[in-house]
């Protein structure tokens, strides 16, 4: 019977100087890359396909399967390229992970560009993190120092280097061809498929890029089994995951658990909705996942399951809104997000999300009519789908979901012309204004 | 103002980080603006030059990325995050109340050139709403009087630290670490804030933890081969750990 939370990334969190080598090291750090290197590289491959591991970025890939597309014969150079450019609005689980444990990191890359025969790593960072950022690079530093990277690590006979680099400021550098094109020194523009980064990725030679809980998360699979990790979760959603809840909860913050907990459970875990308030609406996984509502508080956090329910498990990014919170407000802010991330490349999404956000602007004042909403469904429709990468269809979600489930509240900005809601409701410090 | 050899030298080695130069042009232009204050002509040219690529190139790419700054930023970059979470929590109220406080409207500078205000996307601290940041670095949990109150002390030039991280730096410094050269400041602050712990401190405090690695391999032999029973297993693990929250609860 596994437990309700099951910390193994974040279980060093409240250790005294938790991000140094000593302390990974006294609670049994790198002794996963010792199995690993006595492995056979394939076996490392198998072990993460068998563990049921899935992406953790959003898209739910399976790790082990991605590793596995790489050629081995192809004569190139092989890279792993982590992506630890969170920036999906909600995500927020990579950045605390690597700010109090960075070493789990690095030694999940060790593995994980042994087994695909890679010798030299990047981890991208988004420039916006600074002191994550010293912490990851004096990581890789005190990796190096003692031995774990460099030249034939351990006598194995393997070298592998790794270059932490800082990205500039771009949501849509976490979309993995855009962020290649930044590693490159280029505009971050997403790049047509195929051909996939496993074939012709960085520099055109063949590239894995995970995200950083995923490569974060072998250094468990090596140590305590591919079953182990297998034993957790639902049918096709294995292991563990830090699940973020952020808004309108008592105790917004990490939990880390077996993928398939409800929502229901994880508010019980952080104390409820704040007081004297209701659950109004929620992203399972970032804003880039259709809205869900109260009813769906039973849905188990995985991926099929969340899927079944109408949205995308994503990264498990809980965004929780009460009933004081403007739905169209929300969805206006998110949208004006997406139009100035879009990175011009595809004309539906660059053209189109200034669209929407005009369409919404005139509704949220309440100067539209009731016809807006159908033109607004007609532009997400023509959206959809029909850009390079996912931003645009991320960009519709919300539209359309809460379009969906609050048609009526959109309806009663322009009976009421304008926004019913009273804003100051909504925050943090909303008690203490009605003191003041 | 030109660049000096010192410059130029960093400028190459971190190109030289990369099996390709140009790789390096991202941190390459964090340097450039640790020096200059901003993305400058003579940046411009110097990265063009030792990468060997046209001016237009580095110039398409500094002003494709929202971080580099064509005009010159304070010695403190404020940001507030105004994206939906921290807007609603809090984050339209406290740019405002910045905005009116300082008498500057978004990306403008005070008449000290000590802070630039900016409205910021999500800074990936979104459970510690409504968040600002500082030069790159956590102001966890404000609120217009907390807001207040840190640009006040960085205008008065008081030591101010971030809310889970070190003692602030300048923007310029903070670049300088962004283009990979550390500061030593690595080992101030926490390893983690409050939010972050959460539910690790409830696991310690219901003795939580993930199955023992030993147990759980036995435990692996019994794992359904098939959908149908591993679904049954999912399930009936589910209503178990109901079943004990509903115990604990009473």
């Amino acid at each position: 019977m596994t437990d309700t939370l099951t910390p193994v990334l974040t279980d060093i969190w409240d250790a005294e100087q938790s991000w140094k080598l000593s302390t990974y090291e006294d609670k049994g750090g790198y002794g996963a890359l010792k199995t690993a290197l006595g492995m056979a590289q394939d076996d490392i491959i198998t072990a993460v396909k068998d563990s049921g591991l899935r992406g953790r970025g959003g898209a739910g890939f399976p790790t082990g399967m991605k590793w596995s597309f790489i050629p081995q014969d192809n004569p190139k150079p092989k890279y792993l390229v982590v992506n630890a450019d969170e920036s999906e609005p909600g995500t927020c689980k990579d950045i605390p992970l690597m700010m109090a444990n960075p070493h789990v990191l690095v030694e999940g890359v060790i593995i994980s560009s042994f087994a695909i025969r890679a010798n030299k790593a990047f981890i991208y960072i988004r420039g916006e993190v600074l002191h994550v950022i010293r912490r990851v690079q004096a990581a890789v530093e005190e990796a190096y120092a003692a031995g774990h990277l460099g030249q034939d690590i351990h006598g194995s006979g393997y070298d592998l280097d790794i270059v932490v680099h800082a990205g500039a400021g771009a949501y849509i550098c976490g979309e993995e061809t855009a962020l290649l094109e930044g590693l490159e020194g280029r505009r971050g523009q997403p790049r047509l498929r195929p051909p996939f980064p496993a074939v012709a990725g960085l520099y055109a030679s063949p590239t894995v890029i995970n995200n950083v809980e995923s490569i974060a998360s072998v250094p468990s699979i090596i140590e305590k089994g591919a079953q182990w990790f297998a034993s957790m979760g639902t049918e096709k959603s294995k292991g563990y995951g830090i699940f973020s809840l952020s808004g309108h909860v008592t105790r917004p913050g990490q939990y880390e658990a077996p993928l398939g907990i409800t929502l229901r459970e994880l508010i019980d875990l952080a104390g409820g909705m704040r007081e004297g308030h209701i659950l109004k609406f929620w992203t399972p996984g970032g804003s880039s996942t259709p809205l869900l509502t109260a009813e769906h508080l039973d849905v188990p956090l995985g991926f099929e399951e969340v899927v079944a329910a109408g949205s995308m498990l994503g990264t498990r990014a809980l965004q929780l809104f009460d009933e004081t919170t403007c739905v169209v407000r929300a969805v206006l802010r998110w949208t004006e997000f997406y139009k100035h991330e879009s990175c011009g490349k595809c004309t539906p999404c660059r053209e189109g999300t200034w669209w929407l956000v005009q369409t919404l602007a005139k509704l949220e004042q309440g100067e539209g009519q009731e016809s807006d909403l159908d033109l607004l469904l007609d532009q997400c429709d023509n959206i959809f789908g029909r850009s390079f990468c996912a931003l645009a269809d991320g960009a519709v979600s919300p539209i359309q979901s809460s379009i969906k489930y609050f048609r009526d509240e959109y309806l009663q900005h322009l009976t009421e012309g304008g926004c019913p809601f009273d804003p100051m409701k909504s925050t943090l410090f909303a008690d203490q204004l009605e003191m003041a | 103002m030109t660049l000096t050899q010192e410059t130029y030298g960093e400028l190459e080695a971190i190109s030289a980080r990369y099996p390709e130069p140009r790789s390096g042009l991202l941190p390459m232009l964090h340097l450039v603006q640790s020096v200059e204050g901003r993305i400058t002509p003579e940046g411009i040219e110097a990265c063009a030059d030792i990468l060997g690529i046209s001016a237009a190139e580095v110039s398409g790419v500094a002003t494709f990325y929202t971080m580099y700054k064509r005009k010159p930023v304070g010695d403190y970059l404020v940001g507030v995050c105004t994206n939906t979470l921290c807007a609603v929590m809090g984050g339209d109220a406290i740019f405002d109340k910045l905005k009116d406080h300082l008498d500057v409207g978004n990306d403008e500078t005070t008449e000290d050139g000590k802070v630039t205000l900016e409205h910021v996307e999500c800074n990936a601290a979104c459970d510690y709403a409504p968040v600002m940041m500082v030069n790159w670095e956590f102001m966890d949990n404000m609120t217009p009087a907390s807001a207040v109150q840190l640009v006040d002390d960085l205008r008065e030039g008081k030591e101010v630290s971030s809310t889970r991280g070190p003692r602030l730096c300048t923007w310029k410094e903070a670049e300088r670490v962004l283009a990979g050269f550390p500061d030593g400041r690595v080992d101030e602050g926490p390893g983690a804030g409050h939010a972050s712990l959460v539910g690790l401190e409830l696991a310690r405090q219901n003795s939580w933890t993930a199955p023992d690695g030993g147990s759980a391999k036995s435990l692996g032999s019994g794992t359904a081969e098939t959908k149908s029973g591993a679904a049954a297993q999912a399930d009936t693990g589910r209503a178990e750990t109901e079943t004990i929250q509903e115990e604990g609860k009473k």
